[in-house]
């Protein structure tokens, strides 16, 4: 399944549909960080909030998105981590440090519009 | 094999996926909270992981269980792979072969209420994980 990735304004938003295979989320890892070029993006918003779980490999995914986005002059947003995901991440030991998180892609948008205002 | 047994087989990272969502129907028929249900899908999706990184192939059975006064979820993780040569290591924090996070089989003894593993190495490794109904 992959995940559509859509362009507004100066930001990228890739929201999760369901459950990804590992395939998928390197898919996406390598499709964000083209998009990111190719459309000079600002920042990048992860929405999983349907994602049914988050296990080790999808967290040091979504790191490693976060570290190659940065490394492009951009930033990633994570948001929409539902309450039990967050409960069974923290359980298994899982952290996104290092990785701005958001309630959910109102919260995404307002934190990045507030942080590029005076940049734009 | 009985109603309350299903089998899926792990040769890939689909069957990682497809494994999780099973069990996560199972623990929500019999009754677990959607919190308790994510911690049993976290919990096989981390097993069937170890399956496809270490052995390639193996397979995840749920049972649901009866205890006294209760019923539960059994998770039984199995491969014919190479095997745990130090299992106290490998259950400590931080520690991987396999240049992963090493969370695995520590993370997963804290989310569930019952870990057993046994392991051979050269024969295979089997993780038997349960999680009984609050």
């Amino acid at each position: 399944m992959e995940v559509p990735i859509l362009k507004q304004g100066a930001f990228l938003i890739a929201t999760f549909q369901a459950a990804l295979s590992d395939a998928d989320l390197n898919h996406l890892r390598m499709g964000l960080v083209q998009q990111v070029v190719r459309f000079r993006s600002r920042a990048v918003i992860v929405d999983v909030t349907a994602m049914d779980v988050m296990d080790s490999f999808a967290s040091r995914t979504l790191r490693e998105i976060a570290h190659m986005i940065r490394l492009r002059g951009a930033e990633t947003v994570i948001v929409g981590i539902q309450p039990e995901v967050a409960f069974a991440m923290v359980q298994l030991g899982l952290t996104l440090e290092g990785v701005a998180t958001a309630l959910d892609l109102e919260e995404g948008l307002a934190y990045l519009n507030e942080k590029f205002k005076t940049a734009n | 094999m009985s109603a309350g047994e299903i089998r899926v087989a792990i040769n890939s990272d689909q069957d990682i996926v497809s494994a999780r969502q099973k069990g996560r129907a199972m623990a929500a028929e019999l009754g677990f909270s959607t919190g308790d249900a994510t911690l049993i899908a976290t919990a096989i999706s981390e097993l069937a992981r170890n399956i496809v990184s270490y052995a390639r192939k193996g397979q995840i059975t749920l049972k649901t269980v009866n205890g006294l006064n209760r019923q539960g979820v059994a998770v039984i993780a199995s491969d014919d792979g190479p095997g745990i040569r130090d299992i106290q290591q490998a259950l400590r924090d931080g520690f991987s072969t396999s240049g992963s996070l090493g969370l695995g089989l520590p993370g997963v003894r804290r989310l569930m209420d019952e870990f057993e593993i046994t392991s051979q190495p050269g024969r295979g490794t089997t993780v038997t994980v349960k999680k009984w109904r609050q």
